[in-house]
């Protein structure tokens, strides 16, 4: 076994080696200018970044990588430090985030809200219910199919507590299916399904565009579904190998006033209303 | 059906106008997959026919290995290459993660075995008086070992397709390593995924037939090159 040791050991290392040799200008576009921006899927999804990035990068000269990925997994990123820089909206888990020190300077960027959609036939009848926790419970007394991110994104955080607060565990129930995908792709889901599920009005608004997806607004405009975005910067104290200079200049961009204003256009000429509302300064 | 019809129009448009992000992505999957395959041949060639020629303990354990790693999933290599790459983890100081050097080191580790399964057997299924005969020419063990691996060229030609075609068509190492970077590590696969979960169908059709259209090209040449000559 110890050839074969030698053997792994060898491959291994010349891969290694031969890919760090491979063209340097793709190994990285001078160390310090790379910048790991962890986020969640809605934002990539409904198209926000692809304005907002290109701006950032000719104003500042950083590149900026975008890892697409659940509010969860952004943060556990930030965690062990392989973001320098997150854009989430998860907020009880981003609190949770900051008392453990892994964060500094979170700040409010914008907001959109949740939807509870379903199909237009509405088989549980929760059109018109008067809250989120009612049309829950009317959902699992049904037993009409509902899509859950299953996740751990800051929408699967949001639904978890929607069902805390109606008061039902709704996990391993029959109607109640976990699709383990990015916001998009479980609205697609729902869509062929006929199911029920929790959305932003952002990526909803985005996709229904392009697609028809039948799905209604059923349950909107309850203080309790907004949906919150903050941009929060890893602390460098703990990694130092984050890009504490780069994540502030992106945190500062968030909540400077031009793009501001660009969140609050952003949209409203291809889907007839903005897809998030800026908050920069304003307190919850 | 109109969906396929229109993602058809929608290709033949984004390829027609020469769309640069669309070529940016296409350019790039043949790059990072093409790498990782010649990487893949120097390492899959090299050490199967060494496996394959030499007799050693724990030979069968070797090669059952390496046909095992054959069907090594992309996503297992892709989160082993991402936890090796990690800033903060063993291989951390050399900054690969999310670039296009990681998605080829990932690629190679999954194309390798591929390449290096059929090698082993092209090799062994050579006659076994073939190499005395050579030997017995007066040749040195490098031409031994070059005359062999000529020999067996067509059924490693097979390997060659076979390798290429598994890197070029995966996407969950691509995206762990990669992270789907605009215009920087978004390759045909993560573009597709990602168009889809957008909604964008035809985008994502018109990539995907991009996409089949290049595995169709590189085996054609490939076939082409490995048809020329008749086997004796």
């Amino acid at each position: 076994m110890n050839h074969l040791q030698r053997v792994l050991f060898v491959t291994l290392s010349c891969f290694i080696l031969s890919a760090a040799l491979v063209p340097s200008s793709w190994s990285a576009p001078v160390q310090q200018k790379n910048l790991i921006l962890a986020t969640t899927t809605s934002t990539q999804d409904s198209g926000l970044l692809d304005v907002l990035i290109p701006m950032f990068e000719k104003q500042t000269g950083y590149f900026v990588k975008t890892i697409s990925v659940g509010s969860g997994q952004a943060m556990k990123m930030g965690e062990k430090g392989e973001a320098d820089v997150l854009l989430v909206h998860s907020p009880e888990a981003e609190k949770a985030f900051m008392g453990q020190g892994f964060g500094v300077n979170r700040k409010l960027v914008m907001h959109n809200d949740f939807l509870l959609l379903g199909p237009a036939s509405d088989p549980a009848k929760i059109h018109g219910a008067k809250s989120a926790a009612e049309a829950l419970k009317k959902i699992a007394q049904s037993g009409a199919l509902f899509l859950s991110r299953g996740d751990n994104s800051g929408t699967h955080a949001k639904e978890k507590g929607l069902w805390k607060a109606a008061g039902i565990a709704p996990e391993g129930q029959k109607w109640f299916q976990e699709t383990g995908l990015g916001m998009g792709e479980t609205l697609n889901v729902a869509a062929e399904k006929h199911g029920y599920l929790l959305s932003d009005r952002g990526t909803y608004l985005a996709l229904n565009k392009k697609r028809h997806l039948g799905l209604e607004i059923l349950v909107a405009g309850e203080p309790k579904l907004l949906n919150i975005y903050h941009v929060i910067e890893v602390n460098p104290a703990k990694w130092p190998k984050v890009n504490a200079p780069g994540a502030k200049a992106f945190s500062d961009f968030m909540v400077a006033a031009p793009t501001q204003a660009l969140i609050s256009h952003f949209g409203t000429k291809e889907f007839g209303s903005p897809l998030f509302f800026p908050d920069a300064g304003k307190t919850e | 059906m109109d969906l396929i019809l229109e993602g058809l129009v929608k290709a033949f448009q984004l390829l027609a106008s020469l769309d640069p992000e669309v070529l940016g992505i296409a350019m790039l999957s043949l790059k990072v997959s093409g790498l990782a395959t010649l990487f893949s041949l120097v390492f899959g060639i090299g050490f199967g026919t060494l496996i394959a020629l030499t007799r050693f303990p724990g030979k069968k354990i070797l090669v059952s290995l390496v046909n095992t790693g054959m069907g090594l999933p992309p996503v297992v290599v892709g989160l082993f290459v991402s936890i090796l790459l990690w800033r903060n983890g063993p291989l951390g100081f050399m900054e690969l993660l999310y670039t296009p050097s990681a998605i080829i080191i990932a690629q190679s580790v999954i194309a390798t075995p591929i390449v290096m399964g059929i090698t082993i057997a092209a090799m062994q299924q050579l006659p076994a008086n073939l190499r005395l005969q050579i030997l017995a020419l007066g040749a040195t063990r490098t031409q031994l070992v070059w005359m062999l691996i000529k020999e067996a060229r067509l059924p490693l030609m097979a390997g060659v397709m076979a390798g290429f075609g598994g890197v070029i068509s995966e996407v969950g190492a691509s995206i762990m390593v990669g992270g789907n970077v605009k215009g920087y590590t978004r390759v045909l696969t993560t573009a597709t995924v990602m168009e889809t979960g957008r909604g964008n169908f035809d985008v994502a059709i018109a990539l995907s037939l991009i996409l089949l259209l290049f595995c169709f090209l590189i085996n054609y040449v490939l076939t082409y090159i490995q048809q020329r000559e008749r086997p004796r």
